[in-house]
């Protein structure tokens, strides 16, 4: 299977905190990609390189490589915002914009960036996204109401449907699920798993059991250092690293 | 049992009388606070309704010595005054308002915030010679212009802290939202976390605009004051306060009486501003999330 994203030595920093150290991986096409580790490991700085949101927090800075297509995304005249827009992002918290309906908050990734949707093109947009991340039949009859009155499982599974709406080809979860109930939680896999047919996705995740029933690959980070990257099977079942094994079965963490 | 009781209930009783009297001595002081806002409010309406009349709000300033007129100038004035202050004050104020809340930390954003401080502890007397000194002078001579900028200099420092404060209560988590779908900052600033604090900033603006309404000393040696229909933004111009400021301190009993008026309408255009921000938030005046 092809490489989508290759990772070369990147270390990234908060200031003088050093967050992520040294990481070197392949992250493969059409895959879900788990990253695992203890609260603190650099799970989130390191998705958050991945698409340069890293750069956002006043002090932090990455060194080495992170190839999209074999291309470098930390490369001088690459523009951070053309590549968020091949590589989105869902978060922790589900992110609704306030002041905007539910379609208009499908369509906002569009929109804002400054792309013209006719009434018909909106709708079909609308529709289509709404339909992948499955919650179209629930709000197809109330588009217009405003993005905070869903529940909190259906506001990041509208988080999705947004982050899908300007076609990117990496979706980057970070710890989705950790704020939803178990129900909306299984929606939010299944999705996952409809979706890797068309996208890479790498998602960081608290829960073993989400990594071991989603994940193709899952990557151990452990204070800032990959440990351990496999095939979740064999990670789940035989890892090579005595950290990984103790993080696994409970013994730390 | 019984003993630990009556030791409780002894306690208890204590409390109680405690909470009495410090909830009495609350009560007194809110009644105390009220008090002198209905008196003046009273008073007012005493003293100014009866001069109330359709001359009022459709005549100029009857000449000395005669009887009747009103104060028509003066109040589509200190609207013209109000509106020019806000075209010049309400862009620049937001704006660095926006600019000191999400470039905090920054030293631009920390002398913003500082001058904004400085200038609103400014007291508005001096802001009628500062527009004197730089619009008056090199005008030469009193305009509406420089009554507008020197009510701007007022606004100005109002709504920065109000727009910096409301578009802090933004949760960053909607920046990240936006930036990680690609859209750049600037897009970002203006469409989501401005969109977001616009209930709030406009709540601002419009309690910025009540304040500069009622403010005489800037407008003595600006807009100075006219006794007829001003037709040029580069002359002098007539204002409500100006105007119940003139009459009230005149020797005749006619316009005084139309001062009281005056106040009277001034007032209840205060508080016609204040009572819509309370019914454009829903009596709230913090940003909606």
């Amino acid at each position: 299977m092809a490489d989508k994203i290759i990772v070369n030595h990147l270390t990234a920093w908060f200031g003088a905190v050093r967050g992520v150290h040294d990481v070197t991986m392949n992250i493969q096409d059409n895959n879900i990609t788990a990253i695992i580790g203890p609260s603190g490991c650099g799970k989130s700085t390191f998705v958050r390189c991945l698409n340069r949101m890293h750069e956002v927090i006043v002090g932090a800075r990455t060194e080495g490589e992170v190839l999209l297509d074999n291309e470098n995304i930390y490369a001088p005249d690459v523009d951070p915002v053309q590549v968020r827009r091949r590589i989105g992002m869902v978060f922790q918290k589900p992110t609704p914009f306030p002041t905007m309906s539910i379609e208009d908050n499908v369509a906002a990734g569009l929109k804002l960036n400054g792309i013209s949707l006719s009434r018909s093109e909106k709708d079909q947009v609308v529709e289509r996204c709404l339909k992948q991340a499955a919650l179209w039949e629930e709000v197809k009859d109330r588009l217009r109401a405003a993005g905070g009155s869903l529940s909190g499982g259906q506001q990041q599974r509208l988080c999705v449907a947004r982050a899908l709406a300007v076609e990117p080809e990496v979706l980057l979860m970070d710890e989705p699920c950790s704020a939803l109930d178990p129900i909306s939680t299984a929606r939010i896999e299944e999705l996952l798993i409809e979706l890797k047919a068309n996208y890479t996705i790498v998602i960081v995740t608290h829960n073993m059991q989400q990594a071991a029933r989603t994940a193709d690959m899952t990557a151990f980070l452990y204070a800032g250092d990959l440990i351990e990257y496999g095939e979740t099977r064999q990670i789940f079942t035989n890892p090579n690293r005595r950290e990984t094994e103790d993080y696994i079965t409970g013994r730390f963490g | 049992m019984a003993a630990a009781n009556l030791a409780l209930s002894r306690h208890y009783q204590y409390r109680k009388a405690k909470n009495l009297m410090m909830m009495g001595l609350t009560i007194f002081a809110t009644v105390i606070t009220l008090i002198p806002l209905f008196l003046v409010l009273g008073y007012l309406l005493y003293k100014g309704a009866s001069s109330i009349n359709l001359a009022f709000f459709t005549r100029l300033p009857a000449p000395v010595g005669e009887v009747g007129g009103g104060m028509a100038n003066a109040i589509v004035g200190t609207f013209e005054l109000v509106i020019l202050a806000g075209l010049m004050g309400v862009p620049i104020g937001v704006g660095a308002g926006i600019y000191a809340a999400e470039h905090r930390g920054t030293s631009l954003a920390d002398a913003v915030r500082f001058a904004a401080d400085v200038m609103m502890g400014v007291p508005s007397i001096v802001v009628g010679i500062f527009a004197y000194a730089v619009v008056v002078r090199p005008m030469g001579g009193f305009s509406a212009i420089a009554g507008a900028v020197a009510l701007a200099t007022i606004m100005i420092p109002l709504v920065t802290r109000t727009t910096e404060e409301m578009v802090l209560l933004v949760p960053h988590e909607l920046r990240e939202a936006s930036l990680a779908l690609g859209v750049p900052r600037w897009r970002t600033t203006i469409s989501v976390v401005a969109r977001t604090a616009m209930g709030g900033i406009a709540t601002g603006v419009i309690l910025a605009t009540a304040r500069i309404a009622g403010e005489t000393a800037p407008l003595l040696f600006t807009a100075f004051g006219n006794h007829f229909w001003s037709t040029s933004l580069r002359g002098p111009v007539a204002s409500l306060p100006v105007q119940v400021y003139t009459y009230a301190i005149s020797p005749f009993a006619d316009w005084q009486r139309q001062a009281w008026a005056g106040a009277l309408v001034l007032t209840a255009i205060v508080l016609a501003l204040e009572l819509g921000v309370r019914a454009v938030t829903g009596g709230q005046t913090k940003a909606p999330r």
